[in-house]
């Protein structure tokens, strides 16, 4: 096990996933701290995304365990949704509601699921929009947000639930390259205040400036890991080290 | 040709004014619009419910899944006999005991009918909605049901509704057969009519020429509706 397995918040005991017999995770074994940033990197088809939403479910682990808080959350009779809403989720696609405005948007889940009050939720909602500078846009509909700001909204909608761990999953990828910036500084941002993160990335300075640690996966499984410094200037097996080549 | 024209009005006088006729088609117009608007109420509700037993992951056992198969037979059936043959089941069989009024038993039939179709509809409507909604409203907290409630049926019903409006045309129409269990729709009206006056032509052609009103006018206002909804998802 891990040297950092002391109280993690996840852990992953050998965690698989199989798509109809195509392996896609080969048995991961990760613990992740609180307030740690792990970085995700890997080719395409490596399993990192598949990991990533293994981590709430969202898809269902063939195999192994992921106790998050110290709960196997695989086991059935654990309620899914009650562990969901302390694990927050950014998608490549943002995936806001489109029939709903941004305060709708954001204000929905804590609402429907009674940890809020309207008027609290409002708030709550007005502060985190004034954070990434967005309030002039609470009452604007998705489809009239430039793809920075609906992901910068997405973000806000996943912290309006005060999760304990945020899992983002290649959040920049769909950006046009001039928007990047504004979504990496929220999550820098967050990353400062102490969140736990869980990025799954092909932002290489994003891993190397916030990340405490580095993953690096292939053919479903963690080739190598490290501090950003060790995995980006001297990696180790061969398949990082192409890697890098190729995309650096 | 003044022949022809004083011919005309004398049909219109005989169809229409002698015996207030005209009263015949006009309350058969009612009876039509209640039992449409009735029946898509009905359908649509009916409707919801049942693309959300077909898509429903309830089983018994291991694979029976067993609102799905309910759903996908109820479907079967109804699509698979003929309206009129369904209204005269329920009006001379299945609710013959009952002391349901004519146009209560027609509006349940159409509703039992137009549910089939409607839900085929919505269930597309369900499937079109992006994966991603349904994976953000759950990585928030949300069960299924109220990801289902608050984040997909309102996005597929709006992609359900040209074709909903659709249905709703088509129901208006297909109310003419009322007249099988004897009821006095708009269609039925001028059958009336022409029992008394051996004319047929020109009831009918009253009769056509309302329904052709109807249709085009409803159908320019949903298509007005439907812009405004367009523009409301835009907006």
């Amino acid at each position: 096990m891990q040297t950092n397995s002391v109280n993690p918040l996840i852990q992953t005991i050998e965690l698989e996933k199989d798509f109809d017999g195509l392996k896609v995770l080969r048995g991961i074994n990760q613990s992740i701290r609180k307030s740690e940033k792990v970085v995700v990197i890997g080719p395409s088809g490596s399993g990192k995304s598949t990991f990533l939403r293994c981590l709430n479910l969202l898809e269902q682990p063939t195999g192994g365990q992921i106790l998050f808080e110290g709960v196997d959350i695989t086991d059935p009779k654990t309620n899914i949704n009650l562990v969901r809403r302390k694990m927050g989720m950014v998608f490549q696609q943002f995936n806001l509601f489109p029939h709903m405005n941004v305060l709708q948007n954001m204000m929905l889940s804590p609402i429907k699921l009674k940890i809020l009050q309207k008027e609290e939720a409002e708030d709550k909602a007005m502060v985190l929009l004034k954070r990434v500078g967005l309030e002039e846009k609470a009452q604007a509909y998705p489809k009239t947000l430039s793809g920075g700001q609906q992901q910068r909204i997405a973000i806000i909608r996943a912290l309006m639930m005060e999760p304990d761990v945020m899992l983002f999953d290649e959040p920049t990828s769909a950006l046009d390259p001039e928007m990047v910036g504004e979504v990496l500084d929220v999550m820098k941002q967050l990353a400062v205040g102490g969140m736990t993160m869980v990025v799954v990335t092909h932002e290489m300075g994003f891993a190397r400036e916030v990340g405490d640690r580095v993953l690096f996966m292939d053919e479903g499984k963690i080739v190598e890991e490290g501090k950003p410094l060790e995995i980006f200037s001297q990696p180790k097996e061969p398949r990082t080290i192409d890697f890098l080549r190729k995309i650096l | 040709m003044s022949g022809f024209f004083e011919g005309l009005a004398q049909d219109f006088t005989n169809n229409l004014i002698v015996g207030d006729r005209y009263l015949l088609i006009l309350d058969g117009l009612k009876t039509t619009l209640i039992i449409a608007t009735g029946a898509a109420i009905i359908g649509v509700l009916l409707g919801t419910v049942l693309a959300l037993m077909r898509l429903s992951n309830v089983k018994i056992g291991n694979k029976w899944y067993i609102l799905r198969s309910l759903s996908g037979a109820y479907v079967n059936v109804v699509r698979g006999t003929p309206m009129v043959v369904q209204l005269m089941m329920m009006y001379y069989v299945i609710l013959s005991s009952t002391s349901l009024s004519k146009i209560t038993i027609s509006i349940i039939s159409f509703g039992l009918n137009s549910g089939a179709y409607v839900s085929e509809m919505i269930r597309g409507g369900i499937m079109a909605v992006d994966k991603g909604q349904e994976e953000a409203g759950r990585s928030l907290g949300l069960s299924r049901g109220l990801t289902m409630r608050h984040i997909i049926l309102p996005q597929s019903i709006r992609i359900a509704i040209p074709s909903l409006f659709n249905e709703f045309i088509m129901l208006l129409k297909e109310t003419s057969i009322v007249g099988f269990i004897g009821l006095m729709d708009l269609t039925k009206a001028s059958d009336f009519i022409r029992s008394r006056t051996y004319s047929a032509f020109f009831p009918l052609l009253i009769v056509a020429a309302i329904y052709l009103l109807i249709v085009t006018v409803l159908t320019s206002f949903f298509s007005k509706l439907e812009r405004r909804l367009r523009a409301g998802a835009n907006k």
